[in-house]
């Protein structure tokens, strides 16, 4: 399971969908591996205004990568708040291009790196998923449906 | 959970999850032909685009762009698996030899999406992020209504709302459901407007990996749209139906939230 995939995962559980707890999932007992796949530029740029990055975080330190993530969401420094921002910041963020550097790094970071086996854990139940072969699975045991 | 729901279960388990298991082999190979309007719906998303496609089966529309990211999830682990032909032509032995499972298989040759184990009704999805969904000749396995809306809702809930793209610009999320048609008079199975549209339909099992159980029939649940029923689901479960139609044997809709 990539680490992209996480980002859009929460618990199956309906009464766990309400609390904020229940996302991001937690990784346990998580074994990694990096397994290149092909760069995609544009890919990568067009995903990030997608990503929940404050999730993303939890879960770079949780597998103890925070160094392969930048500290915030690239994306957001080709925005600026209309109101707050001076002339000089305005201008910087229209001529933002995010490096190839850092979205080769997210590349890495999001699709590159999985979880092979392992489990994810419900922040709010307690529910563990296992990871099997790099496949997650979400079926909850009929008392829990 | 009311009494009704817990029978629709058990009897789906019976009658579609347990069948599938058996015939899942010969079933993908059975179904191999990406339809132009599920096609024409995946290539019109732009580079970037994060959306699910809900029952994959063993992954065959996943090929069809690899710019675009698709959480593919199937209730079944043996249609995840069932790869044994595959649909774009990629041989088996493309596949990294080192590792034997089928699991494995079925990621490496769909990249870049991921693919889960997950039920319709309890997806593991957060709400209003997605861009599309497309749930293909799925839902007509639940065996009542209130399934099959509670099915297009959670599909939909997924969805984004108009307007909530963080940069400004993006249109609501849309989903693409494909079910069987009660009118398909012309079809093997020359159903008509007539017929019953709960039907067990029988499915022979002429060739597996392993020789074993050829020749077999095993019947399987459906439950046959007729038309404007699937338009009708869409609207019960707080959805807009977008654009639909009539595709070889099938009802079509693509649809959005409300
Ligand atoms: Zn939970």
């Amino acid at each position: 399971m990539k680490l992209l995939t996480v980002n859009f995962l929460t618990c199956a559980v309906k009464t766990c969908k309400t609390s904020s707890e229940s996302y991001p999932l937690h990784f346990r007992d998580a074994q990694l591996e990096q397994n290149p796949q092909t760069f995609n530029p544009l890919f990568i740029r067009n995903i990030l205004s997608r990503l929940d990055w404050s999730a993303l975080t939890t879960t770079a330190n949780e597998l103890g990568l925070t160094a392969m993530l930048p500290d915030h969401n690239p994306a957001d420094d080709m925005m600026v708040d209309s109101e707050g921002a001076t002339e000089e910041e305005k201008n910087r963020a229209k001529d933002n291009v995010i490096s190839e550097e850092v979205l080769k790094k997210l590349h890495t970071f999001l699709v590159d790196t999985a979880v092979i086996e392992g489990k994810l854990v419900c922040g709010n139940c307690g529910f563990e998923y296992p990871i099997k072969e790099g496949v997650g699975n979400f079926l909850l045991p009929p008392h829990l449906v | 959970m009311d009494n009704d729901h817990i029978r629709g279960e058990e009897y789906e388990q019976t009658n579609v999850h347990n069948v599938y298991s058996k015939i899942a082999t010969h079933f993908s190979s059975t179904r191999y032909k990406p339809w132009p309007v599920i096609d024409d719906f995946l290539r019109s998303l732009t580079t970037g685009s994060i959306g699910l496609d809900i029952g994959c089966g063993n992954g065959k529309y996943l090929a069809i762009r690899d710019d675009i990211y698709i959480v593919a999830s199937d209730r079944h682990v043996t249609n995840l698996t069932s790869n044994e032909i595959d649909y774009f032509g990629v041989a088996k032995s493309l596949t990294r030899k080192y590792r034997s499972s089928e699991l494995i298989e079925f990621a490496t040759q769909h990249e870049p999406h991921s693919a889960i184990v997950a039920d319709i009704l309890s997806l593991p999805h957060p709400g209003a992020v997605f861009d599309f969904a497309i749930s293909i000749a799925v839902i007509h396995h639940l065996s009542t209504r209130e399934r099959r809306v509670d099915a297009v809702r959670a599909i939909l809930n997924t969805l984004r709302p108009c307007g909530e793209d963080r940069e400004g610009s993006g249109s609501a999320g849309q989903a693409l459901f494909f079910v069987w048609a009660l009118e398909q008079k012309n079809s093997r199975r020359g159903w008509d407007v007539d017929d019953e549209q709960d039907q067990m339909v029988p499915w022979v099992l002429k060739a597996d990996k392993s020789g074993d159980g050829v020749g077999k029939t095993y019947h399987r649940y459906y439950h046959l749209y007729r038309r404007g029923e699937l338009e009708e689901d869409i609207v019960a479960a707080g959805g807009e139906v977008v654009r639909s139609g009539y595709d070889r044997d099938n009802w079509w809709s693509v649809a959005r939230r409300r």
